[in-house]
């Protein structure tokens, strides 16, 4: 946000637009839009000055779902356009809705650069590790082996991980959540809002027809406690049913390592507290994958920057206080001149 | 061996000429380009009419003294008008031995070659690939030759000036532009003025340079010089009355663009990515944030267009630029932009292709891109530049027509036009009739494609604005709610929709005129783009000769003027000549079923006058 103003008084139902949803019935971005609606409707920015962007897939729907300016577009290149409107008008709040595929694959290059840039806008990613809307290709986040129609016999390529790629972007906020979390999803949604700058906020999303329960391994609710870790600054990154493991660097390898408290000796100070202005220990987390480690979850890295456009105007105002903006008819005429005739 | 020695005919005359075409070439690193455009700032003081052309070579600094890194710099001037660079130098100025290799070939006998023989050791001679030394083999027999040793004057005369012998050696481009100013009359005061401000740092440096200069332009005058030679006289061109300036295409463009925007009354986003010959416009309209522009830097040709397009939802207008590799890959955000009826301006410098082939060459070959060159039933409105000065009308016509209706411009230029030079007569500003775009912000009845029922152009509305909040985006949306729609019908309707709004841009631009000559005949050679100089000075002597061949230049692509099939209809026959193997022709033939026929030079270089002149004689002769 560019300029501050009063929040407005904004409803969920209020955000929503009178066209028919048509993801699956069951998808996760169900479950997503309701998190965003709730988000959005507590952030109060008007609804006139909130712009969602979206390239292809099935998550790029989401614009013509809610009932704010919204702009669908071509595949992968929403940051790319997001940061053209947000360079026209750097007062609007920008919302980029994207896929796996829009992201990290065909339009990889335009995320690199929005995040890198820090231009002020918000890219939601939906990483349901699958291609939905062109029925079920394995994506740049699937796991190796995943077998679908443009690998029968399992695909080969080792998967991307989003949040390590957008700290290696440079990105300046990077969380995570899950479409299901809807008490979580709306908190980090609100913190990703008001960072200044590009945030980035990868959500695990069920895909129900292509690619169920791909992240069940830590998202199921029986074993979710000790399979995810929630992280929030300033506080030991603890979790399990019993609150009792933890995270703990071991400082001769320079390794994360899950502790048990009370066990061996540990105790609550020697578990890692998390520091998100720490690129180096967000990057740690990032790396944690199941079934060794829980999944990191929440705000992993954030740290203030100058974010884009506000550098951009800044440059417009000094060459304005420079040189003086002269009527065309003189700008015509400067450097060398010469009258022929009368 | 002295330091000069001329073989000269006996006698020549301090003698009028009409026009004189020079061309100045030398390694990347003498300067040539530089004491080109100092000779047209001076030549334009002194009145005459002129047009140039830089050409340079592919790799940005080539190993001293071959042939692949030779650049040049051609200027003609004349008393009358002016109207392309010339088709072969009467004066060549050649710096080192492979300069002289490689442009030999271009100069009349008979023509002027100035040599610096300070150049020609073994070492530079075979890096050029000469097997013996042109200036003792008889190779230039059929030439006048000025053979001066130049390094070693100019060294002579920067020796006091406190300057390494290295920098001393580098004036030597300057000890031969005060030669040449002296054979042809002209001030150097305009040089020493400019060489002052652009070293105003390094006094030592300018001083040199000046040195260097006023030590050519005397050795000209002086008994140094052999006594044959005498100053020609080129005088001052009858152009129109006005305040007058020398500029590029690329300048012009940048103006035009800027122009167009302030009669519209909106912003500028400029969004562009690196490419040879179109990063020049980045450049210059990088210069010109004083007036609100944004310039933004992309990190590919796809994100410039669609961070071009993202502005103009935003509400600004959102112009790229690239040439015709990186269009190709602009094409899929085009076709965005026709689907959400966004304005958009892509500016297209082309270069001899396909792929990357001779970036810094010039050709036309992006015509049937620019026209046809996207996925599905994809319409824009097409223009194309004649001339560097011509950038700034189609600039501002390009803005007009992506606002007023709501659509991509693609706007054609070339390798040629943007870095070429010419004397321009300052327009009057205000004799442009503003046309301020109105953004639409009544949320009554509102949905964003609705359309005006004169261009059929949709509302434009800023996200931001009260109570009009809306979705648009690539998928077919319905004529009638502007919401998506996949019925077969209405998909139909909004193709044919999208065609009228483009087609009935015709209604709304000049009808074609005739450029020279008469409104029918035998004959018409009808050009679009750069061919624009050759065509005019062909057919104009022809004319002269009482042949019966009119000229006429398409600015307008797509859509064709109305009255475009009419007016060939009224001639026997149609030859269009073109840097391409016949695109434009092609579509003639298409639009009206012509039986026109083309005359196609691909060979990075603009077209000759003869070659076209010799062209005409062969249809008027059928
Ligand atoms: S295909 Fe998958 S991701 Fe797409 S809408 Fe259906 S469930 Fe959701």
């Amino acid at each position: 946000m560019t300029v501050q103003q009063a929040p407005v008084a904004l409803t969920a139902k209020e955000l929503t637009s009178d066209q028919e949803v048509r993801w699956c019935p069951g998808c996760g971005d169900y479950a997503i839009i309701k998190a965003v609606r709730s988000a959005l409707a507590e952030i109060g920015t008007p609804r006139d000055r909130t712009v969602f962007v979206s390239g292809i897939g099935c998550a790029a729907r989401f614009p013509y779902y809610m009932a704010t300016y919204g702009f669908h577009t071509i595949h992968g290149r929403a940051p790319a356009i997001a940061t053209g409107l947000k360079l026209a008008n750097p007062e609007l709040d920008i919302w980029v809705v994207t896929g796996d595929g829009d992201c990290l694959s065909i339009g990889g290059n335009h995320t690199l650069h929005v995040l890198r840039r820090n231009v002020d806008v918000n890219v939601l990613l939906f990483n349901n590790a699958i291609y939905g809307l062109t029925k079920g290709q394995y994506s740049p986040t699937s796991r190796v082996g995943t077998k679908s129609p443009s690998t029968p016999m399992g695909s080969i390529d080792n998967p991307v991980s989003a949040v390590e790629f957008a700290l290696g972007c440079g990105a300046r906020f990077v969380a995570r959540s899950v479409d299901t979390l809807q008490k979580h999803l709306p908190v980090v949604m609100k913190r990703a809002h008001a960072h200044k700058g590009a945030s980035f906020v990868e959500i695990f999303q069920n895909c129900i027809v292509y690619n169920d329960g791909a992240f069940a391994h830590f998202t199921d609710r029986e074993i979710a406690a000790d399979t995810q870790v929630f992280v929030e600054h300033g506080k030991p990154l603890l979790f399990g049913k019993d609150n009792d493991k933890g995270i703990r660097l071991n400082t001769s390898t320079l390794k994360l390592e899950v502790v048990k408290v009370g066990e061996n000796g540990v105790t609550v100070g020697d578990i890692l507290v998390h520091d998100e202005t720490n690129k180096v220990l967000a990057t740690l987390l990032a790396q944690m994958q199941p079934p060794s480690f829980p999944v990191a979850l929440g705000v992993l890295y954030a740290e203030e920057g100058l974010d884009y456009t506000t550098a951009v105007y800044a440059q417009v105002a000094a060459a304005k206080s420079k040189k003086k903006a002269v009527p065309m008819a003189e700008l015509l005429r400067s450097g060398h001149t010469w009258r022929v005739g009368v | 061996m002295s330091a000069v020695s001329a073989e000269l005919p006996r006698h020549i005359d301090r003698r009028e000429l009409e026009s004189v075409v020079i061309r100045f070439a030398g390694d990347s690193g003498d300067g040539v380009q530089i004491t080109g455009s100092q000779f047209t700032d001076t030549t334009a003081l002194a009145g005459n009419d002129l047009a140039t052309f830089p050409d340079f070579p592919a790799e940005i600094r080539a190993p001293a003294g071959t042939t692949f890194g030779v650049s040049a710099f051609q200027i003609n001037f004349g008393a009358r008008s002016i109207a392309t660079a010339g088709d072969a130098p009467d004066v060549l100025v050649a710096f080192n031995p492979a300069a002289l290799k490689v442009n030999l070939s271009d100069i009349h006998p008979g023509g002027l070659i100035v040599l610096d023989t300070g150049t020609f050791s073994a070492r530079n001679l075979e890096k050029a690939g000469y097997a013996t030394n042109p200036l003792e083999d008889g190779t230039l027999t059929k030439y006048r030759t000025l053979k001066i040793d130049i390094s070693k004057l100019t060294l002579e005369a920067v020796k006091e000036m406190g300057v390494s012998s290295k920098e001393g050696l580098r004036c030597k481009n300057f000890w031969t532009l005060g030669l040449v100013y002296w054979l042809y009359g002209r001030s150097r005061q305009s040089t020493i003025d400019w060489l002052q401000r652009r070293f105003a740092s390094r006094p030592e440096i300018a001083n040199a340079n000046i040195a260097a200069l006023n030590a050519g332009h005397a050795f000209a005058e002086t008994a140094e010089m052999p006594g044959e030679i005498s100053s020609y006289v080129v005088p001052p061109a009858p152009l129109e009355p006005g305040v007058y300036r020398n500029i590029t295409g690329t300048d012009a463009m940048a103006w035009g663009l800027l122009a167009g925007t302030q009669l519209a009354g909106i912003k500028l986003v400029f969004c562009s990515y690196p490419i040879t010959p179109a990063s020049s416009l980045l450049h210059a309209l990088a210069n010109l944030k004083q007036y609100d522009i944004v310039t933004f830097q992309a990190e590919d040709e796809i994100a410039a267009a669609c961070s071009a397009i993202g502005a103009s939802y935003g509400g600004a207008l959102g112009i790229t630029s690239s040439s015709g590799p990186g269009v190709a890959l602009k094409g899929e955000a085009i076709g965005l932009a026709i689907s959400t009826e966004l304005p958009l301006i892509v500016v297209n410098a082309q270069r001899a292709g396909p792929s990357t082939g001779m970036p810094t060459k010039t050709e036309q070959s992006d015509l049937y891109q620019a026209v046809f060159g996207r996925n599905a039933d994809s319409p824009v409105a097409v223009l194309a530049a004649r001339s560097p000065a011509d950038c700034f009308e189609v600039g501002i016509e390009a803005v007009r027509i992506a606002t007023k209706y709501m659509t991509p411009v693609i706007v054609l230029t070339d390798g040629y036009i943007v870095n070429a030079a010419e004397p321009w007569r300052i327009p009057d500003m205000g004799a442009y009739e503003p046309f301020p775009v109105q953004f639409r912000t009544d949320p009554e009845g509102f949905h964003p494609f609705l359309r005006d029922p004169e261009t059929l152009a949709r509302p434009w509305v800023k996200p931001g604005t009260p109570e009009m909040m809306h979705r648009i985006g690539g998928i077919e949306k319905s004529f009638s709610s502007g919401h998506i729609s996949y019925d077969p019908e209405n998909h139909q309707k909004m193709t044919d929709v999208r065609a009228a709004k483009i087609d009935g841009i015709a209604n709304d631009i000049p009808l074609q005129t005739v450029e020279d000559g008469t409104e029918g005949g035998a004959l018409a050679v009808v050009g679009w783009g750069s061919t624009y100089g050759p065509i005019s000075r062909a057919v104009g002597n022809l004319r002269a000769e009482g042949e019966d061949v009119s000229h006429v230049h398409l600015r307008h692509i797509w859509p064709l003027p109305r009255n475009l099939g009419d007016l060939l209809g009224k001639f026997d026959r149609v030859l269009v000549p073109e840097m391409n193997s016949g695109q434009l022709v092609t579509l003639l033939r298409a639009q009206y079923l012509l039986p026109a026929e083309g005359l196609n030079q691909i060979s990075g270089k603009p077209f000759k006058i003869s070659t076209i002149e010799a062209a005409i004689r062969e249809q008027l002769e059928k």
